[in-house]
């Protein structure tokens, strides 16, 4: 079937009349041979030029643009890949170790506090009530019905804030961030002030006089309880409602391919805006494939290989730096009026690339359906099968599954996306597809269209290191027009701000009875 | 002042030549425009042919120097400096009118009027 295709692709270069040029250049895969140097007269081209690298379709190798000049060029492109590079996996995994390790023990450390403050906050009213009937029983006013009534209130009310404070506090950690939370720490300040001078007023004014009004004992608990409630209050009004209003677009930008999001965020400080950032990422942005930018690098490589620029005044001399200035600019002029044809071969590339990956979707979309019409659901009132016909959802698929692996194989390796989809995940999906009485079509959609990075499997998005990196402090709000880059192993995410303008609104009246129309057919201008 | 299509059109014409009058920065001529290729002919007062798409004047400034210079109401334009009024478009006898580089506008007019009077100088002095 590879046959079929390039054949169809040969006949279509030649039925087209280009100039004779092209005859001969054109192969099967984009093996190109450089025979433009020899066209242009006027370049500066000294040396041979580069044999391209053969970009087999069979497997995703990390490619080298092999240079003859290979040691002399400054830069070697290499492409990331997701199989070979064992060593750096390794290196990643022992830094996840290492570093998980200092992150549990500040996550111990805040919980720790929290908990303290928590039993802190939630004993002092408790202790405040106990402590008079402990230390001086006999003195003590007893108090009749209002009292009663206060220690109704100060169990409710102690009730609400303990699962108020479960639920905005204790709740799973979503993310270790590089600096601390700077609205929390000042909450847990208030709250340890606060109860400290409680327990200051307490022990000055009540412990050591001994005070024997129980009932004003019992409304400064009351009291404390309520200023922790109202505390409460102030903690869920600036750790959660204060960044749902929308006061900033970012603009997400992903550095290797381009793909930008924008969305819009509260006021926010810079790490917790990147948080937001990278969760929003992990839904929306389609998975990051490396195989798809190995094309941009060859060109960029060819184009700069086909330079060489020799110093003819010797290596040692003073004006050095002067001299690499005039050899990039040479570099940038002769490479400018090279003539170039690199934009057509792009341009065919491109086109034949896309011919030939509709051919191949065609192909598994008719197989696919074919493939899901060999099996049916068994209806209950039919008369029982014998036991080896009825299969469950997953020897179904694993029965079909034979006659589109190739044509689905064949689709993958064209849209360079086989290295996303294991054997595995694909029988799996199609289990699910068949159980859920999901259409071919419904089957295809998550392999036609590259998912966000969610979909795929664990390994693709576990064990993601991000680096915030930023030129303001992490702990300041956005602004303006405020810039960092969120870096990840492969790739990095550029994010800028933009402020929402302040919309001035008037408002105008219309009497609906000012809606008056006249036909307009014999108009009137003075001159 | 029907026309026959195809065939050339005859009409008494009285000449008219009116100078622009400097108002602010506009150069105003005193009087309103109606009709045009592109407007409903049913709904010109003025015309006799109610098919005739013809521009006419349907206003004019007591005053102003489209009166001094004897344009009368009901009117119809033939021609403007030499450009012909009988098949435009209404903008593009507004145009033609009010060129900012011309003093002076010299009018074709032609009215019912006129024919009458001809037709009684001929009566009155005939074969002179």
């Amino acid at each position: 079937m590879d046959t079929e295709s390039t054949y169809s692709g040969y006949s279509h270069h030649s039925g087209r009349s280009r100039g004779s040029h092209r005859h001969g250049e054109r192969s099967r895969d984009r093996h190109k041979s450089r025979s433009k140097d020899s066209r242009s007269e006027k370049s500066v081209t000294i040396n041979s030029p580069p044999a391209e690298p053969l970009l087999g379709d069979s497997s995703v190798r990390g490619e080298q643009v092999q240079d003859d000049n290979w040691g002399e060029t400054t830069t070697a492109v290499t492409g990331t890949s997701e199989h070979s590079l064992s060593q750096e996996d390794i290196v990643r995994i022992t830094k996840d170790l290492e570093d998980s390790v200092g992150l549990d023990c500040r996550r111990y450390v805040t919980r720790t506090i929290a908990v303290i403050l928590g039993l802190l906050v939630f004993f002092t009213p408790l202790a405040f009530l106990v402590l008079p009937h402990i230390l001086w029983p006999e003195k003590l006013k007893s108090c009749g019905t209002a009292c009663e009534g206060l220690f109704i209130s100060v169990a409710f009310k102690l009730l609400i804030l303990l699962l108020a404070v479960w639920a905005l506090f204790f709740r799973p950690a979503r993310a270790g961030l590089p600096r601390v939370f700077v609205f929390r720490i000042l909450l847990a300040v208030l709250v340890f002030l606060f109860v400290v001078s409680y327990w200051l007023f307490y022990s000055v004014r009540i412990l050591d006089s001994q005070d024997d009004n129980y009932q004003g004992i019992v409304q400064y608990a009351v009291s404390l309880v309520d200023a922790l409630l109202f505390i409460h209050y102030l903690a869920v009004v600036l750790l959660e409602l204060r960044q749902l209003q929308p006061c900033f677009s970012v603009c997400v930008t992903r550095s290797t391919d381009g793909e930008t999001r924008h969305y819009n965020l509260g006021q926010l400080s810079i790490q917790r805006a990147a948080l937001a950032i990278i969760e929003h990422y992990y839904c929306d942005f389609p998975i990051h494939n490396p195989a798809l930018l190995s094309a941009s690098k060859s060109r960029a490589a060819k184009h700069l290989a086909g330079l060489k620029v020799y110093n003819v005044d010797g290596p040692g001399n003073p004006a050095a730096a002067g001299i690499a200035q005039s050899q990039s600019r040479a570099m940038i002029a002769a490479a400018a009026r090279r003539r170039d044809t690199s934009h057509n071969e792009l341009y065919y590339e491109e086109a034949e690339h896309e011919r030939r990956v509709r051919k191949r979707r065609a192909r598994l979309v008719v197989a696919v359906e074919e493939a899901f019409t060999h099996i049916k659901r068994m209806q209950e009132e039919e008369p029982k099968k014998a036991p080896g016909d009825v299969m469950d959802p997953r020897e179904a698929a694993q029965a079909i599954f034979p006659s589109m692996a190739r044509a689905l194989q064949k689709y993958l390796r064209t849209t360079k996306q086989q290295h996303c989809h294991s054997m595995e995940s694909i029988q799996q999906h199609l289990a699910f597809c068949i159980t859920n009485n999901m259409t071919p079509k419904a089957f295809l959609e998550s392999y036609l269209t590259p998912g966000p990075t969610l979909q795929y499997g664990k390994d693709h998005w576990l064990g993601r290191r991000w680096t915030l990196i930023s030129e303001a402090s992490v702990t300041s709000g956005l602004k303006d027009g405020s810039v960092f880059v969120l870096k990840c192993v492969d790739f990095s995410l550029v994010v800028t701000t933009k402020k929402i303008p302040y919309i001035q609104m008037s408002e105008e009246y219309i009497d609906p009875k000012s809606h008056k129309f006249v036909l307009r057919l014999q108009s009137e201008t003075s001159v | 002042m029907s026309f026959v299509p195809g065939q050339p059109v005859t009409a008494i014409v009285q000449r008219i030549e009116i100078q622009k009058l400097r108002q602010g920065e506009n150069l105003i001529l005193g009087f309103s425009i109606g009709g045009g290729i592109d407007q409903d002919p049913g709904q010109n007062p003025f015309s006799e042919d109610k098919s005739d798409k013809g521009i006419y004047v349907t206003r004019i400034t007591p005053g102003g120097p489209a009166e001094v210079a004897g344009l009368k109401m009901g009117d119809k334009i033939m021609q403007v400096n030499g450009w012909d009024m009988t098949m435009v478009t209404h903008d593009q006898a507004r145009k033609k009118l009010t060129k900012r580089k011309e003093d002076v506008v010299r009018l074709l007019i032609t009215r019912k009027s006129l024919e009458e009077t001809v037709k009684q100088s001929m009566g009155c002095h005939p074969k002179q």
